[in-house]
């Protein structure tokens, strides 16, 4: 096949366990050639050889946790489709666009035949009759990638009708966006889907599973959530369940960028690999960059609530993470070393959110906007000090009460745990807050000394009023 | 003059076939509509909405929510410098000012010549291989102002043209479902029976 470009690089090997990335190595790990001489669709072949409700209960006995963000395991997402009704779609979601993420890009660059496994093995275990791989519209090497690997892999006999000559028949079209990071979500995804505008639907009460595309019950799964499926069914649920903890097996794809020395993404052991060894482990990015102190890491991707060198020793687990107030989303680590200007850097993502608010939710299209015009204007220099009581207050009407942060034991802060409320459909509000939110909680001073002191002034005194007119000025 | 041409009218049909409703199939053939011309015209939007059995209005609604839709024509080299955290962090803002500087636009301009179109772009999830940008949705990573002027003058020479294709092109490769093997898109309403594989048994 004619390929237009290289391999995006970004990915680092090491000596551990390989579930999805273990094709990586090899120049033409997208080839079909290469993947038959690697036990590709051995799984499938596997799966079909026993009755679905097996494999279904396999997958649900292994706890593959979703790998998008919710954390969600697939196997019980599955079971929650309702009894009798059919068709049930499977939408594959290669939407990957959540700040510091990049894995679904790899996964489906450099091994499609193994995604395609993956949904003809969830179609199969799930009874789902068609599927969708909706890829990033921006991302157009994985658009060919995965495109030549369908073709291929229809020519070969492993998609379409009669799969290797068995009664299981599945179509896998792929489908692409054309750019909204609000079509990560899974609703949203199925409205674009659909062909409308990419807006999440409300839910409760219908989740996909039940009421999706066209109004059928629909699974959507993450790229790597499904990328497990090949290698669980090839080795079994106890080899799977062997490698990380009880309550997060496997492993997991996670991108550490920012002032690291050795920025990659790495295939880490769930549960138990911790922040303090990615960020600083010789296997893995080998300190901060010219050896500065570290400030703060975004623990997981762009909406998570930050952490500081307090939280180093957490290994990644959703349920120690949640308690100390952030979370793993989808394994994105971005890491700010001591020379980061803290507002500026939140800013950076508080203009993403509301940038990619698509605007049904009133919170988030006008309080998105809010906040990045008000940390705009601190970061432009041109803020007071009654800005910052009004970036919490307008972060309040998107996430009502106590907002998740971490426990900081030089500020002498207990950690607020996640979740938290929201007025909002989606994430999407909610992520435009959390950055300012944990930029004003644990960095205040670097706001405080940027914005200029609005005094109160009592209109009885003449000499005062001159007060206020230089009050006003900015330094 | 910019309906889908007989060609691209083929592989229209092909997309549309492919879905249990046809307005699913709407966002690949705006793509294919922007292969064409390099934007969406009013004429494009008109067709598609004949095809898939709705309004050109609804067709420019769907299309108009999603950023990489362009409704007049830009340059012939879209230059995407991304600007989210990771990239930011690593140096995205020089990269910015420097391209400004070069092109003489600001972002979101297009040269007088016509050949590049420079815009601020949200995380394009290569954030380990930051600062990086996309040249029409190819990728252009870890890259120094001084990569900046070399990617432009290798553009304008034509010394990536078999690389980067013009704007509106995304995957070189199309999905093609031999007739033979498809099982074919059918209406959820005309689906009334379990998969025949949830039978209890293997399907082997």
């Amino acid at each position: 096949m004619s390929t237009t470009f290289k391999h995006a690089p970004g990915f680092v090997s090491g000596d551990r366990p390989k579930i999805v990335t273990s094709r990586f190595e090899f120049a033409d790990s997208f080839t079909i050639e290469r993947y038959l001489a690697t036990d590709g669709y051995k799984g499938l072949r596997a799966a079909l050889t026993r009755p679905a409700s097996e494999i279904h209960d396999e997958v649900k006995s292994a706890t593959v946790l979703g790998r998008g963000g919710a954390g969600f395991p697939a196997g019980t997402k599955w079971g929650l489709t309702p009894q009798q009704v059919w068709p049930r779609y499977l939408v594959v979601n290669g939407d990957e666009s959540e700040p510091g993420t990049y894995k679904d890009r790899l996964l489906m660059e450099r091994d499609p035949h193994q995604l395609i496994e993956g949904c003809l093995i969830a179609c199969y275990a799930a009874g789902l009759s068609q599927c969708f791989l909706y890829i990033r519209g921006e991302m157009a090497l994985a658009q060919e990638r995965v495109a030549t690997a369908l073709n291929d892999a229809y020519a070969a006999g492993y998609v379409g009708k009669n799969i290797l000559g068995s009664k299981f028949s599945v179509d896998i079209v792929l489908h692409w966006g054309a750019g909204a990071y609000v079509v990560g979500e899974e609703t949203a995804l199925i409205e674009s889907l659909e062909g409308n505008r990419g807006m999440p639907r409300l839910k409760p009460p219908f989740f996909p599973a039940v009421n999706g595309l066209y109004g059928q019950p629909t699974i959507v799964n993450n790229v790597e959530t499904l990328a497990n499926l090949p290698w669980l069914l090839c080795n079994g649920v106890a080899a799977y369940t062997a490698i990380g903890t009880k309550t997060s097996p496997g492993t997991r794809m996670v991108a550490v960028s920012g002032h690291v020395k050795r920025p990659g993404v790495f295939e880490i052991i769930n549960g138990i690999t911790t922040f303090r060894d990615l960020i600083f482990g010789e296997e893995f990015c080998g300190g901060i960059k010219n050896d500065n102190k570290l400030k703060a890491f975004v623990p997981g991707g762009g909406s998570a609530p930050w952490f500081t060198a307090d939280q180093l020793d957490l290994p990644f687990e959703a349920s120690q993470v949640g308690p100390a107030g952030s979370m793993l989303g989808s394994g994105a680590v971005i890491v700010m070393d001591e020379t980061t200007d803290i507002p500026a850097a939140a800013l950076t993502l508080t203009h993403f959110y509301a940038h990619e608010s698509c605007g049904k939710c009133t919170p988030c299209r006008e309080g998105g906007t809010w906040l990045e015009r008000i940390m705009r204007r601190i970061v432009d220099g041109d803020g007071t000090d009654a800005d910052l009581q009004q970036l919490l207050e307008v972060g309040a009407m998107i996430c009502p009460g106590d907002f998740p942060h971490a426990a900081n034991e030089k500020l002498g802060l207990t950690a607020v745990p996640f979740p938290y409320k929201m007025t909002t459909i989606c994430f999407v509000g909610p992520s435009a807050f959390a950055p300012v939110h944990s930029a004003l909680t644990l960095f205040r001073s670097e706001f405080e000394s940027r914005v200029t002191k609005r005094v109160t002034i009592p209109v009885t005194s003449v000499s005062s009023v001159k007060t206020v007119a230089t009050a006003g000025v900015h330094s | 003059m910019s309906r889908l041409s007989e060609k691209n009218l083929v592989i229209a049909k092909e997309i549309i076939a492919r879905y249990p409703r046809q307005k699913s199939a709407l966002i690949p053939l705006l793509h294919l509509a922007q292969e064409q011309s390099g934007y969406i015209s009013k004429d494009a939007m008109v067709h598609l909405g004949e095809l898939v059995g709705v309004t050109s209005a609804e067709v420019y609604g769907t299309a108009s929510f999603y950023e990489m839709f362009r409704f007049e024509p830009i340059g012939k080299y879209l230059i995407n410098i991304c600007g989210t955290m990771s990239c930011a962090l690593m140096g995205a803002e020089e990269l910015m000012h420097h391209a400004e500087k070069r092109l003489g636009v600001k972002a979101g301009g297009t040269t007088q010549d016509g050949m590049f179109t420079l815009a601020h772009a949200e995380c394009q999830a290569a954030c380990t291989e930051a600062p990086c940008l996309q040249v029409n949705y190819r990728y252009r990573l870890r890259v120094t102002p001084a990569d900046i002027d070399n990617l432009i003058d290798d553009l304008q020479t034509g010394k990536l043209s078999d690389e980067i294709p013009a704007h509106g092109v995304l995957s070189k490769v199309r999905q093609v479902i031999p007739a033979d093997r498809a099982v074919g898109a059918i209406a959820p309403e005309l689906v009334t029976e379990s998969p025949v594989w949830l039978n209890g048994k293997a399907a082997l």
